[in-house]
């Protein structure tokens, strides 16, 4: 089988592993990134509200513009960064200590790296009820791909469910593309997201139902509209029900990170639930129980994307490192630095709770770095 | 309204009464500057601070933690709607008090379609999307180039508490 060898291998092109690859590759590193996609960028390419944080995190950028600042960046690192697109990295072999990867439908070959950054982002969760398999209804992440990158406009009347950032943010989007919001419901107390999200949602006239949730889609070959009802404190349907016209039902209810890569490395994994599940157990430095594997990003807890890039930059920095390239001291404790302001607020004192649970001294036997 | 209803309205992101990153400028200021001042209605502790790096004259503070809420010196605010545009999450507008005995001017946000045009009607929407009156477009903007609009719309001062969204009636 044919095989590809690099120093330092980053699984996943999204907001975290493209600032990992632009840090390890400044640092001197040759680096090989591995995108699922056909193209770069992952979920920032479908974000076109202006992302929140600092000046650092390009705070009032549009998400898609972002993608563009990272991909202007990996560009300048063109000599040591090489990029497979539509290519997905579908195992790791300890025993072997090699990945395999698939190219399009036909292509399978190997990839050895020295260090390997497990960017790979998370997965959508969905929630069960009657007439869910209907066409029609729909992820968000779905909704966002459909609409803002293939152009494609999913629905003309939707229901979303769930009233986090992304419910909040792809509802505006929809509002945008001139599909109708009939209501945004929402199982707990209060919205999960930014409160001005919601905020600028509301004063265009959307409902945002709180301690509520779908009970069954209404169609036969498609959905034609929705049973919605409210929610008691252990989540349970009471009240009348309300019948909801819509063609589009879209889940938002959060996402899980995607750790398949790491648990086959062997890493020390965690459930951690201020995460929303299974990661990896890192140090500072990102690196996690197995010496060649980091983790940053979704994968290693899901965030905001602007911590994202800072936690892809520090695991791009410390891969670099650990490799021999000299690397700015003081680096890691300013980007550290950053990620600590950008916890401080009402979400990121969860996120914190979260990343005491994972975040260890360090590992045993390893130099410090 | 009934305090566990407020908060219901609240937590489903409707402004209700003043609070902590949503407080309106002090009238007697706000009554005498031309071009206006900015409100902002910010209420959570979330990391962004676009409204103040993109303040050209210092009236939107710095920020000592990135999570705080937005503080404002009215005395330093043009109105030059500059925040307005950058603000990610929509929240910043400016009231000009100045615009005519019975109009305010009121610059807002807009990131929908159709655009308006100069001297068309709009409605005036509330937090909840309800329509509270009647505007006439004086002026569209887009101070970034970014695509974030800013509406200049006259209507009645008697709406500056509640009015800040249009809808533009195809």
């Amino acid at each position: 089988m044919k095989q590809t060898a690099t120093e330092v291998l980053v699984i996943g092109g999204g907001a975290a592993g493209l600032s990992a690859a632009a840090e390890a590759a400044s640092a001197g590193a040759k680096v090989l990134v591995v995108e699922s996609d056909l193209r770069l960028g992952g979920q920032l390419i479908k974000q076109t509200h202006k992302f929140f944080g600092s000046k650092d995190e390009y705070a009032g950028t549009r998400g898609f513009k972002i993608a563009d600042i990272l991909l202007n960046e990996i560009d300048s690192f063109k000599d040591s960064v090489s990029i497979l697109q539509n290519t997905t990295v579908t195992g790791y072999y300890i025993e072997d200590d090699t990945f395999t990867a698939m190219r399009g439908e036909e292509e399978v070959f190997q990839i050895k790296s020295q260090k390997t950054i497990i960017a790979t982002g998370a997965q959508e969760r969905l929630i069960p009820f009657p007439n869910n398999d209907l066409p029609g209804v729909y992820g968000a992440g779905a909704v966002q791909t459909l609409m803002n990158v293939y152009g494609v406009l999913p629905g003309k009347r939707v229901l979303m469910i769930g009233a986090g950032n992304i419910g909040l943010i792809v509802s505006y989007q929809l509002m945008q593309a001139g599909v109708e919001v009939a209501a945004i419901v929402e199982a707990g107390p209060r919205i999960g997201g930014y409160w001005v999200h919601a905020a600028k949602i509301r004063r265009l006239g959307v409902p945002i139902l709180l301690r509520h949730s779908i009970k069954k889609a209404l169609g036969e070959d498609v959905v034609t509209g929705a049973v919605i009802t409210g929610l008691n404190e252990k989540f349970e349907h009471v009240g009348p029900e309300e019948e909801i016209e819509c063609d589009l039902i879209c889940i938002a209810v959060g996402l899980s990170p995607t750790t398949e890569l790491l648990s086959q490395a062997g890493c020390k994994m965690m459930y951690v639930p201020q995460l929303c599940g299974n990661v990896a157990q890192r140090d500072r430095t990102m690196r996690t129980s197995n010496p060649g594997f980091y983790t940053a990003g979704d994968a290693s807890g899901i965030e905001e994307a602007s911590a994202a890039m800072v936690e892809g930059r520090i695991a791009g920095l410390s891969a670099a490192a650990s490799l021999g390239y000299p690397t700015e001291h003081g680096k890691i404790d300013e980007y550290w630095g950053r990620l600590e302001s950008l916890r401080m607020g009402e979400a990121g004192a969860r996120i914190c709770q979260g990343i005491e649970c994972v975040l260890v001294k360090g590992w045993e036997g390893a130099s410090h770095e | 309204m009934s305090d566990k209803t407020m908060d219901m309205l609240f937590n489903s992101g409707v402004l209700t009464g003043e609070r902590e990153g949503a407080l309106l400028p002090p009238r007697e200021l706000w009554e005498k500057k031309k071009g206006g001042v900015v409100v902002i209605e910010c209420p959570q502790r979330i990391p962004c601070n676009p409204c103040h790096t993109s303040c050209p004259t210092g009236a939107i503070l710095p920020f000592e933690d990135i999570n705080n809420t937005p503080n404002v010196n009215w005395e330093k605010c043009t109105g030059c709607t500059l925040c307005v545009s950058a603000c990610p999450g929509l929240a910043c507008f400016v009231i000009d008090l100045t615009f005519s005995e019975e109009n305010a001017l009121y610059k807002l946000p807009y990131e929908m379609l159709p655009l308006p045009s100069k001297g068309q009607k709009i409605q005036c929407l509330d937090r909840e999307g309800k329509c509270v009156g009647e505007g006439t477009v004086e002026n569209v903007t887009q101070p970034r180039k970014d695509r974030t609009h800013v509406v200049h719309v006259s209507a009645p001062k008697s709406l500056v508490t509640i009015f800040r969204a249009i809808r533009v009636v195809k």
